[in-house]
C-alpha cells in the first residue's frame, strides 16, 4: 500500500520545558499520526504561564498546523496562561485560517433503534412485515396507474402508440436473449431425460421418460426457466436502465416537457416483454424436448420416429398451451417490477444498485408464487 | 516518505511543464504541439471556448487521458505513461476539484474527505475526525455540514466540500474544474475569496479551469487561453490588447469589459 507517511527518523519534534512549549522540524501530513500518539501523551504538568515557541518549524501544513493549535488549545483547558504562539513568518496566514471558534461537531452516526437483542430481531420481523405490505400496496396503485394508461392507449391508439420503442424492446428482451434462453433449456431437456430414464429403468418404463420430459418441459419448465432468465436480464435491464435515467434527472427533464413516464417508458416495455417472453418460452420448449431428445437417442436408445411417436400420444395441444399461457402473466409481472422499482431509484449510485437487487428477487419471487398459482388453478379446472 | 522539492534552480520554480503535447480523439487533433509551464505558487487560469479542449488538458495532465505525444512533468516527474505506485506517489501531492464535486454519494461529508487519509495514513480516527471538521471549516462549511450526505447539499455546499476533500492531503497543487459554474454571483464571488486565500494561506499552486471572467480577473496571476489548438499565456492587460479575433472577443467584449472595468 502506498503511504505518503514519514516511516524514517521523526522529522518532527517538540518539547514542554518549564514554560514554553518548543516544537520544531517538519510539522507536515507525513508526521501527523506519530505525532498525534506523541501529543496525546503529554504531561500538560501544573498551571502556569506558558509561551508556545514554533520559531523553529522548517515546514507547516494545516493538518500540522491543527495539531499545534489542538496542543494549545489543550494545555489551556488544563489551566495554562498561554502568553504567546510563535510561528515562522510565512505560516502566520495559515494558523489564522485554521484558529477558528467552531469545535469539530461530535462524531454521529446514523443508528437504528437502541434495544436488546431479543426485541430488536422481533423489531425487524415486523418491521419487514408492514415495509412488504406496504411495498405490495404501492405496487398495486402502480398496477392500477398502468392499466388505466393501457386502457387510454387501446382507446386512442395512434396517438400513444410508440412502436419503435416497443419493437426495440422486443429486440433486446427477446432476440438477444435466444442464444442463453435455448442453451438453458436444451440442458434442462437433458437433465430431465437423464434422471427420468434412470428412475423408470428400474420398473422397466424407460419409454414413458419420454411422457415425463414432454409434459414436465412444456407444461412448467420451459417457461419458468425463461421467465427467470428474462427475469436476471431484462428486468434488471429495466430496472438499471430506468434508475440512472432518474439519477440524470432525464426523468424530470420528460415529465417537465409534458411527456408521460408511464406511456413512453414503462408501455413499450411491458408491452415488449408480453409480446417476446411467450416467443421465448415456445422456443425453450423446443429446445428443452431437442435436448431430451438427443439424451434419449444416446442414453435409451430410443430413435426420432420412435420417440416422435411416444411424445404425440403423450401430449396434446393443450398441454402446450396450459405452458404458454403464463408467459404473458410472467412478462407481465416482470416488466411491471422493473419498471417500478427503477422510479424508486433514489439520486445516488448505491441506490441504482441496490434497487435493481431487489427488483429481481422480487420479480423472480412472484414468478415463481404465481406458477404455484396456476398450478392449482388448472388441478381444480382439471386441465 | 515526505517528499520535498527543494529543486529551486535559480529562476521561477516550475510545477508543471508541458512540452509538445499532442492529444485528440479519433481523427480529431484537440492540443497540436502545445507548450505550457505552471510556476509555483501562481495560479493560472485557464480559458477557452467551448470544445477548445480545457478539461481535456486538465485530464491530461492528472492522467485520466492518454496524451498522443509530447512530455508532461510534474513535480519533475512524467505523468501520462506514469503507473500505478510512481503515479501514486504524484497522486498524494496534488488535489483535485472536479465540475460537479465528484462526492461519493454514499459517504457523509467527514466520511468523503477521510477516504485519503484512511488510504494513506495511519491516523487514529479521532484525528481524522479533527482534521476532516477543521477542513469544513476551512473551506467555509457549518459544522453540521459534516454528518450530512452528498444529496442533502446545495450546489454550492458540494463545491466547498469537494474542495474540502482536495484539500485532505495537504497537497501543494490544486486543479480547480470549473469552479464557479453553476454558482450565483454571490457564491462565485465568495468561492473567488475562499481559493484566494487558501491559496495564500496554504502556499498552494493553482491551476484553474474557468469560463468566469470576474475569478480571472479576481484571482488569477497569469492566464493561458486555448485557441486554434494552441495555448496562449499572458496577463489580462495584454491579452486586451491581442488581435486574435476569439481572444478579442473574449476580453474586450461586453462581458470583458464589465468584469475588468473594475
Amino acid at each position: 500500500m502506498v503511504s505518503i507517511e514519514n516511516t524514517a527518523e521523526p522529522a518532527a519534534w517538540f518539547k514542554l520545558e518549564r514554560n514554553v512549549f518548543r516544537a520544531g522540524g517538519r510539522w507536515t501530513i507525513a508526521e501527523s499520526a506519530r505525532l498525534d500518539q506523541q501529543l496525546q501523551k503529554l504531561e500538560v504538568g501544573k498551571a502556569q504561564a506558558l509561551t508556545i515557541d514554533g520559531s523553529k518549524i522548517e515546514k507547516l501544513d494545516s493538518t500540522g498546523a491543527w495539531l499545534l493549535l489542538r496542543t494549545a488549545r489543550a494545555l489551556e483547558a488544563a489551566g495554562h496562561q498561554i502568553s504567546s504562539f510563535d510561528v515562522p513568518e510565512r505560516y502566520g496566514a495559515l494558523i489564522r485560517n485554521i484558529d477558528r471558534d467552531d469545535k469539530p461537531e461530535p462524531r454521529r452516526r446514523r443508528r437504528g433503534p437502541r434495544m436488546r437483542p431479543s426485541i430488536y430481531r422481533l423489531y425487524r420481523i415486523g418491521k419487514a412485515t408492514v415495509d412488504a405490505g406496504k411495498q405490495a400496496w404501492r405496487m398495486l396503485g402502480y398496477l392500477g396507474r398502468v392499466t388505466v394508461e393501457t386502457g387510454e392507449m387501446i382507446a386512442a391508439p395512434r396517438k400513444n402508440l410508440r412502436l419503435a420503442a416497443m419493437i426495440n424492446q422486443v429486440e433486446e428482451t427477446g432476440i438477444s436473449a435466444l442464444p442463453i434462453v435455448g442453451l438453458l433449456a436444451f440442458l434442462i431437456g437433458v437433465v430431465v431425460a437423464y434422471q427420468g430414464a434412470d428412475q423408470l429403468k428400474r420398473f422397466g418404463a424407460e419409454v414413458f421418460t419420454i411422457n415425463l420430459l414432454g409434459v414436465g418441459v412444456l407444461r412448467e419448465l420451459g417457461g419458468l426457466v425463461t421467465a427467470i432468465v428474462v427475469a436476471g436480464r431484462s428486468g434488471s435491464a429495466f430496472t438499471a436502465h430506468l434508475g440512472t435515467m432518474r439519477v440524470n434527472q432525464e426523468i424530470d427533464a420528460m415529465q417537465t416537457m409534458g411527456l408521460d413516464t408511464v406511456d413512453t417508458l414503462v408501455l413499450p416495455r411491458i408491452i415488449g416483454l408480453v409480446i417476446s417472453l411467450p416467443l421465448l418460452t415456445f422456443f425453450a420448449d423446443i429446445m428443452g424436448i431437442v435436448g431430451g431428445a438427443t439424451m434419449c437417442y444416446f442414453q435409451l436408445g430410443i430413435d426420432i420416429p420412435s420417440f416422435m411417436r411416444q411424445l404425440n400420444e403423450a401430449i396434446s395441444v393443450s398441454t402446450l398451451m396450459v405452458g404458454l399461457i403464463k408467459a404473458p402473466v410472467f412478462a407481465f409481472v416482470i416488466s411491471l417490477v422493473g419498471c417500478y422499482e427503477g422510479f424508486q431509484v433514489e439520486r445516488n449510485a448505491a441506490s441504482v444498485g441496490l434497487l435493481t437487487t431487489k427488483s429481481v428477487v422480487e420479480s423472480v419471487f412472484l414468478v415463481i408464487v404465481l406458477d404455484a398459482a396456476f398450478s392449482i388453478m388448472f388441478s381444480v379446472l382439471g386441465i | 516518505m515526505a517528499p520535498d522539492p527543494k529543486k529551486t534552480g535559480g529562476e521561477k520554480d516550475v510545477i508543471i511543464r508541458i512540452r509538445g503535447l499532442v492529444t485528440g480523439f479519433g481523427s480529431k487533433i484537440v492540443h497540436d504541439h502545445v507548450d505550457l509551464d505552471v510556476y509555483r505558487g501562481e495560479v493560472l487560469g485557464v480559458v477557452g471556448g467551448s470544445g477548445t479542449g480545457k478539461s481535456v488538458l486538465l485530464r491530461t495532465i492528472i492522467g485520466l487521458n492518454k496524451p498522443r505525444e509530447g512530455t508532461i512533468e510534474v513535480f519533475g516527474k512524467r505523468t501520462g505513461y506514469a503507473e500505478g505506485s510512481r503515479m501514486r506517489a504524484l497522486e498524494v501531492r496534488w488535489g483535485i476539484l472536479f465540475q460537479e464535486g465528484a462526492l461519493f454519494s454514499s459517504q457523509t461529508v467527514a466520511e468523503n474527505i477521510q477516504v485519503p487519509l484512511r488510504e494513506y495514513t495511519s491516523m487514529s480516527q479521532e484525528l481524522m475526525d479533527e482534521i476532516a471538521a477543521m477542513k469544513i471549516a476551512m473551506v467555509g462549511l457549518p459544522p453540521d455540514a459534516a454528518g450530512k450526505y452528498p444529496s442533502e447539499l446545495s450546489g454550492g455546499m458540494k463545491k466547498r466540500a469537494g474542495l474540502a476533500r482536495a484539500l485532505a492531503l495537504d497537497p501543494e497543487l490544486l486543479f480547480l474544474d470549473e469552479p464557479t459554474s453553476g454558482l450565483d454571483p454571490i457564491s462565485a464571488n465568495q468561492f473567488d475569496q475562499l481559493i484566494a486565500e487558501l491559496q495564500e494561506s496554504l502556499g498552494l499552486t493553482v491551476f484553474m479551469v474557468t469560463h468566469d471572467l470576474d475569478s480571472l480577473s479576481a484571482i488569477c496571476d497569469r492566464i493561458a487561453v486555448l485557441v486554434d489548438k494552441k495555448i496562449k499565456t499572458g496577463t489580462i492587460a495584454e491579452f486586451r490588447k491581442d488581435t486574435t479575433p476569439w481572444i478579442h472577443d473574449y476580453f474586450s467584449g461586453p462581458r470583458g469589459h464589465a468584469a475588468l472595468a473594475g
